[in-house]
């Protein structure tokens, strides 16, 4: 198909150049007419054991052991499990036969998956066109050399380069193999971690690790038909399940090092301010306390024990700088409310016939949506292990973006990126928090303080809390008209603060551009309304926010997918047949008419029981659901969940199950149940029971299947959370014929 | 100074009488598999077993627990898989795997009281333990399967 007529150009997320860490984010103009930048040397180069050999930066075989380096973080999504596999499947490794190791920084691990999202083109277009802008989002990634786990970017970004890097050390296995044997290459093949020669003879590979150093790596290599894969694709067993079932697995918080002391703090909670004062006079007296230490924007008490230190950090009383935002909640709303005028306009993503001729057609529909401040809260709290010397730092934190950790460390110590050494760690969920900064920027300045001395620092969950930087506060503003059965026109604005621009300008990056962000759920709709306008206002001056797993989509998809709801039941149409009738692209049309055979949708269900369906695509994936609900005395309980997701390719079916379940629970949970507020500059939700999302009384049985339908292979790690939200307010509207328009849905509705 | 029994093996360990059980495992003894999650007990990440009984760590003093015998996901299948944590493998129930020993010990207490649990049974016991991933379903069905194998034996 051709570029979609009447779409206006999205602009780049990564608009203009700027310098962080080393690392140089081209921007998209430049990128069109620069040459390509000469290929980064191998990082694990520098490291390398005598007789070892790193055919390129994700294989690395030594005389002892084969390791394959997983370059995205694992926030518990999988990824440190199926990168290491789609290395073994063209590799010839059984599960078992290799170590998994964690990338160190590097432009050579450049994220290539975020140039579908760069480009200005609809996820579906595969116009020429299309394809160009996307070549040249991936050639301004590549001179970014930014190495970044986020955006669902992660199997689109390995999916291709880690087959092809295992085909390429397993071809440089058989060469080795050839020269010493003196038989073709042709003769020889490779079998669960073995060359074989004609002969029958077999050599393991790590005996060919020093003779395999000595030739340059084989890169003509042709990757196997999927109808041959051995792993990708069958079900398996996540590399790293039977570690987290036997408590052996170490995250982040679990480590130790020889002679470390330990940290907490205390932290301004007017985010982004200084500490004015402190007085430690009765946490210093506390038992296990060694010392207490001043920080830019708060407090540390050095402990020989967590616990100590918590305890201690809590009856420290500090002064704090007072917020930049307005203290009250509805001071932040205020703002978002007065955003809608021209001098907030980030830009006008859509305008698709005469918008202002359309509205004046049959019966008008006006409707204003909420998404509140929420928090990420991943149950492993903030932490790290940091050692800094007069040469350096060295750090150890689970982290998705390695470089700016190296960036945003060495600016809080006056060093350079380049003497922070980073390491990372298996991580108890994050779910965009960490791609902050707060435990990094703090463990550098108390390590810097404590030269030589390793220092663990684990946050308190409160502080966690206090300091966690929320999703994006939003707003939509929607009118719309149906006539005849049809929806003739609807008009979308939305106003929020801009998520990924805030948390580039935190990398060191700001883009000019608009966040692009604020256009997913607004830009990619894919219904055929004639007259169609969309918008995004840019809120200023209120909480900073940061992305949260599907980012702008987690609001937007809400919105939309309501309003959608509300001109479909207007236009006195079935809100599923409706969806699928208006819906453009064949291969979600498929999608949505999925969903409806696996719950078998025939309209209405009557007894207080109500279903909604929601569609919506983000970071290229298109994700449709359907809530099922039944009105009880007590509340609504929600009946069961019905999903279909199209991510191209289906890599690790069991992994694909759960991670959909659990998108759909993380967007069902805080729509029910979470929003941060604010008092006092502060947020007033400091643990679990005033951010409670979904627990499993609540959480129904999720159906999943997954279709193969799109022409690229896609992420999934949060498109299944968008379309949660609004599919249920759609069945509660159906159960209940009450609309709510606001997250979290308990401001107005019990649930059992 | 204390004494615990942890996983069969005895410890003396120096620390305030106040200190939560948690913080003496994790940071004193170095058993690390007992979760921070909350603190107050709202997420169960902590969860081990004290004379047999599930308890959040997090709120068990030491003084209240000294002497006594502690159990940790490491030592519930006396040097074998335990038929819940086998249950958990086979239904891959762990995504960031951070609150699942926890579940598991919670699973373990909750199968002793109710051998063959309903849906039920299992919200009402496990909803105090918290998954940020949303592995619910799954722990659901890991319960049925587990309470299956322990029958079965």
């Amino acid at each position: 198909m051709g570029a979609t007529p009447g779409l206006s150009r999205r602009a780049f997320v990564f608009g203009s150049a700027a310098v962080a860490g080393g690392v140089a984010f081209g921007s998209y103009g430049r990128a069109e007419e620069t040459p390509a930048s000469p290929a980064p040397t191998n990082p694990l180069a520098a490291d390398l054991g005598p007789d070892s050999v790193a055919f390129n930066p994700w294989v690395e075989i030594s005389p002892d052991r084969i390791t394959l380096i997983a370059q995205h973080a694992d926030i518990g999504q999988g990824i440190g499990s199926i990168q290491p596999v789609m290395i073994a499947e063209e590799l010839d490794l059984e599960f078992g036969q290799f170590e998994i190791r964690f990338a160190g920084p590097s432009p050579a691990y450049f994220n290539t998956g975020f140039a579908h999202e760069l480009a200005p083109f609809m996820a579906a277009d595969q116009s020429p066109e299309a394809e160009k802008a996307r070549a040249v989002a991936l050639e301004s990634l590549r001179q970014s050399g930014l190495q970044m786990t986020g955006g669902s970017s992660a199997i689109p970004d390995t999916y291709e380069k880690l087959r092809v890097a295992g085909a390429v050390a397993r071809e440089t296995l058989k060469a080795a193999a050839a020269s010493r044997s003196g038989v073709a290459v042709a003769d020889i093949r490779t079998e669960a971690g073995h060359v074989i020669l004609p002969d029958g003879t077999k050599i393991p590979y790590v005996a060919l690790s020093a003779e395999a150093a000595k030739i340059p790596p084989v890169t003509d290599v042709k990757l196997r038909d999927p109808s041959q894969w051995r792993l990708i694709g069958k079900p398996m067993e996540r590399l790293d399940t039977r570690a987290k079932v036997t408590g052996e697995i170490m995250f982040g918080i679990d480590r130790k090092m020889d002679g470390m002391v330990y940290a907490a703090v205390k932290l301004n909670p007017n985010k982004g301010q200084p500490i004015k004062s402190y007085d430690a006079s009765k946490a210093q007296s506390m038992p296990g306390v060694r010392q207490i230490l001043k920080l830019s924007n708060g407090v540390a008490v050095i402990a020989t024990n967590s616990w100590y230190a918590m305890q201690a950090a809590d009856l420290v009383e500090c002064i704090w700088e007072p917020s930049k935002y307005p203290a009250e909640q509805a001071g932040h709303w205020d703002i978002v409310q007065s955003s809608f005028t021209p001098e907030f306009l980030a830009k006008q993503w859509r305008n698709d016939g005469d918008i202002d001729a359309g509205l004046k057609e049959g019966t008008l529909l006006e409707a204003e949506y909420r998404a509140p401040y929420v928090g990420h809260q991943p149950l492993e709290p903030l932490n790290g292990i940091g050692i800094v010397t007069d040469d350096g730092m060295e750090i150890w934190v689970g982290h998705q973006t390695p470089q700016s950790v190296q960036y945003i460390a060495a600016n809080a110590i006056g060093m350079k990126p380049e003497q922070v050494t980073f390491h990372n760690e298996w991580s108890g969920g994050s779910f965009g928090h960490r791609l902050e900064f707060e435990n990094v920027r703090a463990l550098a300045e108390i390590a810097n303080q404590l030269r030589g001395t390793p220092v663990k620092i684990v946050f308190s969950r409160e502080q966690d809390f206090l300091q966690d930087i929320p999703r994006q506060i939003a707003m939509g503003r929607y009118r719309g008209s149906v006539k005849d059965g049809k929806i003739v026109a609807a008009d979308v604005q939305v106003a929020a603060t801009p998520p990924f621009k805030e948390l580039l300008g935190r990398m060191g990056m700001p883009p000019k551009a608009p966040d692009g962000q604020l256009a997913v759920g607004i830009w990619n709709m894919y219904y055929d309304i004639p007259n169609y306008r969309a918008a995004s206002f840019e809120v200023q001056g209120v909480s900073p926010s940061t992305t949260w797993r599907s980012v702008g989509a987690s609001a937007n998809g809400f919105f939309t997918e309501s309003f959608i709801d509300e001109l479909i039941h207007a236009a006195g149409l079935d809100p599923l047949q409706a969806r699928i009738d208006m819906c453009k692209i064949p291969i979600y049309r498929k999608l949505l008419e999925t969903v409806g055979e696996m719950a078998d949708w025939k309209g209405p269900l009557g007894n207080g029981k109500g279903r909604g369906v929601a569609f919506v695509e983000s970071f290229g994936t298109s994700v449709a659901e359907i809530v099922e609900v039944t009105m009880t005395d007590a509340g609504i309980k929600i009946d069961k969940v019905w999903v279909a997701a199209d991510v191209g390719k289906v890599l690790d079916p069991i992994n694909f199950e759960n991670q959909v379940q659990g998108g759909v629970v993380w967007g069902l949970g805080h729509a029910m149940n979470c929003e941060l507020t604010y008092a006092n500059g502060a947020v007033q939700q400091t643990n679990y029971n005033h951010h409670e999302a979904m627990r499993m009384y609540q959480c129904p049985v999720i159906e999943v299947r997954g279709l193969e339908n799109d022409y690229t292979v896609r992420g999934l790690g949060e498109p299944p959370v968008p379309p949660a939200a609004p599919a249920l307010a759609n069945a509660i509207f159906a159960a209940t014929g009450k609309r709510i328009r606001e997250m979290p849905f308990n401001k107005f509705i019990d649930f059992v | 100074m204390f004494d615990i029994t942890v996983n069969g093996v005895k410890h003396q360990v120096d620390v305030v009488s106040e200190m939560p059980l948690l913080w003496v495992l994790r940071d004193e003894l170095g058993i690390t598999s007992p979760k921070y999650g909350c603190g107050i007990a709202l997420c169960g990440a902590c969860t081990v077993q004290v004379d047999g009984e599930a308890v959040r760590s997090c709120q068990a003093r030491m003084a209240d627990v000294a002497g006594k015998a502690v159990t940790t996901i490491e030592g519930v299948g006396n040097g074998k898989l335990h038929p819940v944590q086998e249950a958990w493998i086979e239904h891959q129930v762990a995504q960031c795997g951070y609150c699942q020993t926890g579940q598991m010990i919670q699973a373990i207490s909750l199968l002793k009281t109710h051998p063959k649990p309903t849906d039920k049974d299992i919200n009402e016991v496990m909803s105090g333990n918290l998954c940020r991933c949303g592995t619910y379903e799954r722990i659901r069905v890991a319960i049925h399967a587990a309470a299956e194998k322990i029958g079965g034996e």
